[in-house]
């Protein structure tokens, strides 16, 4: 008999579309499906699901859901409840979501629930001797392991930016939905959501799609070779080379921490941009790490960056141990602020260009 | 004035600065597991440093520490973390591997949970790290917190403050560098702590001297308890075996530098 397996997805804050990473998710439930013969079925939640429903609806499957205001936004217990009723109609035997904040929340719960088995942060699925079979990361990047289980139901969080988004065309029809209802009781409405919050930053600094990280470690708020520090000077070029390149700003745990310990600071940088085994592994297509040492803790959060160059003082740093392609000895206060030079002049040129072309 | 029973969870984890061989097996380990230097599990330390601020902002609280890992390492472990705040330590012999099923954590915690004498379960406030530096899953706490009912859930917080009417206003990391705010009425509440707002506490010798008192009786009655695997199979544990050839670019002008990183930056 063949699996069944449910697809899960939440609408995003825009209220007409899943998350990015909802589409890759898909695109793998799909090819699961297809490789295991299985029967896939797709589970909703959201304040109103039918516009992403359509945006799904030629993936040609039966779709659940449970709509309505309490699930406009992210609560643990409503949001609980709402898988879990879809996972009750659907009894999937596999369920393969998206690694977003607020499922990554509620689907081990929801799992423990349906007396199944969770597994996160997956970077992809395949069939290894016809068995369903996982890769993910253990020790914060250090070490990928290939599992497989037996236990049924299988709960699987899929990370993001792993695979290719499913690119099917919205359906031209209104799709069909099966709503399942769910009533929230009252204690189940002790938490309210109160709001999202912008990091306190002179600008938004964390950009998860930026084709570039951009890291700056401690080595910018130390004294410099003129023997006096020069935080606002860094503040500035650092600020500036994101404006000019478009770059997510990461920093090494070291410079992070030093907001606690009363010293110097780049007052825009907070944990949340903290990249390394205690800070986030991020994924972007290149990388540019400033004054860090490219220590192996710090680096482990660099696993998933495919280009990386460096620019340190030291020839024998971290970085020029088989950690980065390009390590530059140099001093980044100077380099960043020619680059910043070089990146504001080609910007205006192109501007230039494309005023006369018109 | 609320006061809380926290209890917080935390598993401890190979030094960050150790070089991490695994070796195969039905649950692999890592080469000379036992002997590599440990650490209280990066996050979940901060969820202990959180929840002593909050245990002394609250007189009347009562924080333990609960923490399944083998004992012997658990031992040097809070000969450090022992100086940092004011705990009862709550200890389960067990391997505390990354390969171990979260799951069978997750019973064994729960179950040492609710055997705590004088818990007040609607006082309790459930801290932990958001995801251990082992298996960085996220999965253990909230099996904890659905084996013992706790509806509230929050993952990722970074700031916890307690309103003036008791209710709990809370910061979770969302994507894209953001904080998602809840208002929860109170407790019980499970709270998978990120960095919080708190640096690490200054060793004090005294704390120290005063919860060793209890730690190591409780260390020698610590019960061993076998984990199930459920299920879980391992095909294959290898670290990433990509070397980067490194190009070092010394004696070079900063403009010309910046003139080759601004063409890499640009290219697609």
């Amino acid at each position: 008999m063949p699996e069944k397996i449910l697809f899960l997805a939440h609408v995003d804050e825009s209220g007409i579309a899943l998350p990015k990473v909802a589409y890759e998710t898909l695109d793998a439930a799909i090819q699961v499906a297809t490789q295991f013969g299985g029967v896939l079925t797709i589970g909703l939640i959201g304040e109103d699901v039918q516009a992403v429903a359509n945006s799904i609806a030629a993936a040609g499957t039966r779709i659940l859901a449970v709509s309505g205001p309490d699930f406009a936004y992210p609560r643990h217990a409503s949001d609980a409840a709402a898988i879990e009723a879809i996972c009750k109609v659907a009894a999937p035997e596999i369920v393969i979501a998206p690694a977003t904040s607020r499922f990554l929340r509620i689907m081990p719960g929801v799992a423990f629930r349906r007396k199944a088995k969770a597994d996160t942060h997956l970077t992809s699925l395949e069939m290894i001797d016809g068995k369903l079979t996982a890769r993910r990361w253990f020790y914060r990047q250090r070490i990928e392991g290939v599992i497989q289980r037996d236990a049924r139901p299988w709960f699987l969080l899929m990370d993001a930016g792993c695979g290719q988004a499913w690119a099917g065309t919205p359906a031209v029809a209104r799709a069909t939905i099966e709503s399942i209802p769910v009533a929230i009781p009252a204690q189940a409405k002790r938490t309210t959501f109160a709001g999202i919050r912008q990091p306190k930053s002179e600008a938004q600094t964390i950009r998860p799609d930026a084709k570039l990280l951009f890291v700056a470690g401690a080595g910018w708020t130390k004294k410099q070779s003129d023997g006096n520090t020069h935080v606002p000077e860094a503040e500035a070029s650092i600020l500036e080379f994101l404006r000019t390149s478009g770059a997510s700003l990461g920093g090494s745990k070291s410079l992070v921490d030093q907001s606690g310990e009363n010293q110097a600071v780049l007052r825009f940088m907070t944990h949340l941009n903290q990249v390394g085994q205690t800070g986030s592994t991020p994924r972007h297509p290149k990388g540019l790490s400033t004054c860090c040492h490219g220590e192996e803790p710090h680096v482990v959060g660099w696993r998933f960056i495919n280009e990386r160059r460096a620019i340190n003082l030291d020839p024998n740093c971290g970085w020029a141990r088989g950690k980065a392609d390009v390590l530059y000895v140099a001093d980044a206060f100077q380099v960043i602020a020619k680059l910043n030079a070089s990146l504001a002049e080609r910007a205006a040129a192109r501007t230039e260009e494309c005023t006369t072309i018109r | 004035m609320p006061t809380f029973h926290i209890t917080v969870c935390a598993g401890i984890v190979p030094d960050p600065l150790q070089t991490l061989e695994p070796i195969q097996g039905a649950t692999p380990t890592l080469k000379n597991e036992m002997m590599l230097p440990a650490v209280l599990d990066p996050w979940a330390a901060h969820a202990l440093y959180e929840a002593a601020n909050l245990a002394a902002k609250f007189p009347g609280s009562k924080l333990w520490l609960v923490s399944a890992a083998p004992k012997a390492k658990l031992q040097q472990v809070m000969m450090n973390v022992a100086q940092k705040a004011s705990f009862e330590l709550v200890p389960v012999d067990a391997p505390a591997g990354g390969f171990t099923d979260a799951h069978a954590i997750a019973a064994v915690l729960a179950e040492a949970i609710q055997s705590l004498p004088g818990l007040d379960r609607s006082r309790l406030l459930l801290f932990g790290g958001w995801e251990s530096a082992s298996r960085g899953a996220g999965v253990t706490l909230q099996l904890v917190g659905e084996q013992l009912g706790i509806l509230d859930q929050f993952q990722g917080v970074d700031q916890l403050t307690v309103r003036d009417d008791g209710s709990l206003g809370i910061l979770e990391r969302i994507e894209g560098g953001r904080h998602l705010v809840s208002i929860c009425e109170g407790p019980p509440a499970l709270l998978g702590w990120a960095t919080g707002n708190l640096p690490e506490p200054k060793n004090n010798p005294q704390i120290g001297m005063a919860n060793m008192r209890t730690i190591m009786p409780a260390l020698q009655k610590a019960k061993p308890a076998v984990l199930a695997q459920n299920g879980i199979r391992y095909l294959s544990v290898a670290p990433p075996k990509q070397q980067r050839q490194t190009r070092i670019v010394k004696g070079r002008s900063p403009e010309e530098i910046a003139a080759e990183l601004a063409e890499w930056i640009l290219q697609d």
